[in-house]
């Protein structure tokens, strides 16, 4: 089916004109329908900035009114998963932890696996979530996921603070390498966004998509070194395992906050290489399959 | 050389539609559907569309806006408006045609855009407002004016779930009402909540229509439609049916929406309306020189002129005629119980009886005439045929009409002029 581009361009008038009709300048938009893919139009977002910050402001304000303990539910997720991690993993089943104590190992390998898996479902439920709105008003759609990215960016960082705390608990000092977080947390956010806005348009037609998604999400938690450390992986198959461009990431989070073993910086460059062409991919096919969102949903 | 605002060619929009499918009528034959539906749901919506299943919602749609103008947009439901007023807020796409926009559009097609029931009124304002394309600076200019006009400042401060419907109606109307786009495209679903605010939400569209913006408005209420816009698009099927100015377009609405005219004649006797006693011949409606209209100013009499041949002699007869507005309210019921015929008895032949109504009696509508005739002692109703002929009743905001010097809208379904007495008791 067709899908269509929308082309503003300024408005040949005098600037006299200009001023006389509004301080906003006059605009022309053309609308008609483009097959196949369209560009990003990435200005536009620019603005659209205050609606940026409106949608973020309702998720943050919406999320935690009439709540009893508010953002610290964030940190809640997270935590209860250690708590289960390490009775399980730590106590009973007595996994390596690079001989830091098992509760902050744990920690510190959720905190950016659920920041990925986060990520991931702000891209994958966009469409979906956006629908109530992109029915009856237009904007942007990639503001729906950017949106719900920083949200998910402000969790992270309250439950990092819990981390700190952690630390502080169990004394253990940070190494120059979390001075590459925001790295990491770049790599994350694409990798995430990127996979979910691939199947945002797939997830409106066959909504039992999401539950494959998250087999697929709990698989690969246990791919990546989250509740083990990597060190149980035998060498033959190292390479192999970081593949997994999460493996890295969580390594390196790890070297950063507690000291581990830093990965080899292949396996980040590989990383980013595989991230990269799936955010870029991701946002063409999301645009395309924003398109005709309302007349499918 | 003009410049329109809004150029629209040849826009068309095709869908897909489902069709039915077969019921399932033994037991095996549902159980083996339940196995079978997911992969029939798949290939049905990964290949191309057959020829049943497209839809053209909207098809070869051309016209052009000027700075300023109030375009109404009126057709039955599914005949493409909320497909058009979709495309041209840019919420879906054409899959033809174009459109050109000169100028910053605002789209109002429902109430309270955006709302999220755990923040205050004060926060979904600025929510709802910058989805609708206002910025921040905008916002705060302008939001004592919204709560003023929402007129629930008492509870701003509430989260917005703890509102009445009608006050989240209210505020959401509010709202929207204080956009200032170029091009405002409106849908009369705004006009809703109590009477009271339904009048100043009509007051203040009017108002807006009246600023020299450029204003899509679509509705189904042709007298909102006739005092507002000065010229109207009929859609019927997804094409132009008509674009033409209002007092043209909407007497054809209402003969293509409710098959109804200003006349209706039946050429053979035996399948007019009637039995072996009278038949109906013909119905339509005229001004008082005689022409047939299909709608009539509101301060002008209006004749609804009933023909019908008499078949037997011996009967009084009694002609009556029954009147709808466009809400179905029986706006009244006259029969022709005074004229010297009331008593006589009828010869055969053809007989032709016209009741004049009295200008400045009926409210802007459309009215729908039901006619039937009816002889008394014994009561036997020789015929009754539901809704022969319509009109619609204009008011061209004259001072000499009801309404006097006042511009807003004026409910009910009549509008005498009625005599006014005042003293001063003061002194």
């Amino acid at each position: 089916m067709a899908s269509s581009t929308i082309e503003k361009q300024p408005i040949a008038t005098s600037k006299s004109v200009e001023r006389k009709e509004s301080k906003s300048k006059p605009e022309v938009i053309i609308i008609q329908p483009v097959h196949g893919w369209s560009a990003l139009r990435l200005g536009e977002l620019w603005q659209y900035r205050d609606l940026l910050y409106f949608l973020v402001w309702r998720d943050l304000k919406g999320r935690y009114r009439q709540t009893a303990f508010g953002p610290l539910w964030i940190v809640a997720q997270p935590l209860f998963s250690m708590v289960l991690y390490t009775i399980i993993f730590g106590m009973i089943a007595k996994l390596p932890s690079d001989g830091r104590p098992y509760a902050i190992f744990s920690y510190s390998g959720l905190l950016p696996w659920s920041f990925l898996n986060d990520c991931l479902g702000s891209g994958l439920n966009s469409l979906l979530g956006g629908s109530a709105l992109f029915s009856k008003v237009y904007f942007p759609r990639l503001l729906i996921p950017l949106s719900r990215l920083i949200s998910q960016l402000i969790d992270f960082f309250i439950s990092f603070f819990f981390l700190i705390v952690l630390m502080v608990i169990y004394n253990v000092q940070p190494t120059w390498g979390i001075v590459f977080l925001p790295v990491l947390l770049l790599l994350m956010a694409i990798l995430g966004v990127g996979i979910g806005l691939w199947f945002s348009g797939f997830i409106v037609r066959f909504r039992d998509f999401g539950n494959i998604m998250g087999y697929f999400m709990r698989a690969w938690m246990y791919a990546s070194p989250v509740v083990y450390a990597s060190s149980v992986v035998p060498p033959q198959w190292q390479t192999l395992y970081h593949l997994n461009p999460m493996t890295p990431v969580i390594e390196a989070f790890r070297w950063g906050t507690l000291g581990s073993p830093a990965p080899p910086l292949w396996s980040i460059g590989l990383a980013f290489l595989i991230a990269i062409p799936i955010f870029v991919g991701g946002l063409y096919k999301f645009k395309r399959d924003e398109r005709n969102i309302v007349d499918v949903i | 050389m003009t410049n329109p605002v809004i150029r629209v060619e040849n826009l068309g929009k095709r869908y897909r539609i489902v069709t039915p499918e077969k019921r399932q009528v033994s037991m095996r034959d549902a159980a083996f559907s339940l196995v079978a539906s997911p992969f029939a749901y798949l290939r049905r919506t990964l290949r191309e569309p057959t020829e049943e299943e497209i839809l053209w919602a909207l098809r070869d749609v051309s016209f052009e806006v000027e700075q300023g103008e109030v375009l109404g947009i009126i057709g039955r439901n599914g005949a493409g408006k909320s497909t058009l007023l979709k495309i041209l807020s840019r919420i879906t796409d054409p899959t033809e045609g174009r459109a050109i926009l000169n100028g910053r559009v605002g789209a109002l097609l429902e109430v309270g855009t955006g709302f999220h029931p755990e923040l205050t009124g004060r926060e979904n304002i600025y929510l709802s407002a910058s989805i609708l394309g206002m910025n921040r600076r905008e916002i705060t200019r302008k939001i004592d004016e919204i709560i003023d006009f929402a007129g629930i400042e008492k509870f701003i401060d509430t989260p917005v779930k703890r509102y009445s419907s009608g006050m989240n109606v209210r505020l959401g109307f509010s709202v929207a009402a204080h956009l200032e786009p170029e091009i405002l495209i409106i849908d009369e679903v705004l006009a809703v909540g109590d009477i009271a605010f339904q009048f100043k939400c009509i007051d203040k569209m009017e108002a807006i229509t009246r600023e020299g913006r450029t204003v899509l408005f679509v509705s189904h209420s042709m007298s909102t439609i006739s005092r507002m816009c000065n010229r109207v698009i009929l859609l019927d099927k997804g094409r132009i049916a008509k674009d033409d100015i209002t007092q043209r377009v909407v007497p054809e609405y209402l003969t293509a929406s409710y098959k109804v005219t200003s006349l209706r004649e039946w050429d053979d006797l035996d399948e007019a309306p009637g039995d072996a006693t009278v038949r109906l011949r013909r119905v339509r409606v005229c001004d008082e020189n005689g022409n047939t209209v299909s709608s009539i100013d509101i301060r002008c009499p209006v004749g609804v002129e009933v023909v019908y041949d008499v078949l037997q002699p011996g009967h009084t007869l009694v002609p009556n005629l029954h009147f709808f507005n466009e809400e179905s309210v029986r706006v009244f019921t006259v029969l022709d119980a005074r004229s010297e015929w009331r008593h006589k008895l009828r010869e055969v032949g053809r007989y032709v009886t016209t009741a004049w109504i009295p200008g400045n009696l009926l409210s802007e509508s459309s009215m729908f005439v039901s006619v039937a005739i009816s002889e008394y002692y014994p009561m036997v109703i020789h015929l009754m045929e539901r809704e022969v002929v319509a009109f619609q009743v204009i008011d061209s905001l004259h001072e000499d009409s009801a309404r006097g010097d006042y511009r807003g809208p004026l409910l009910g379904a009549v509008r005498p002029i009625v005599k006014w007495t005042t003293r001063a008791l003061s002194d």
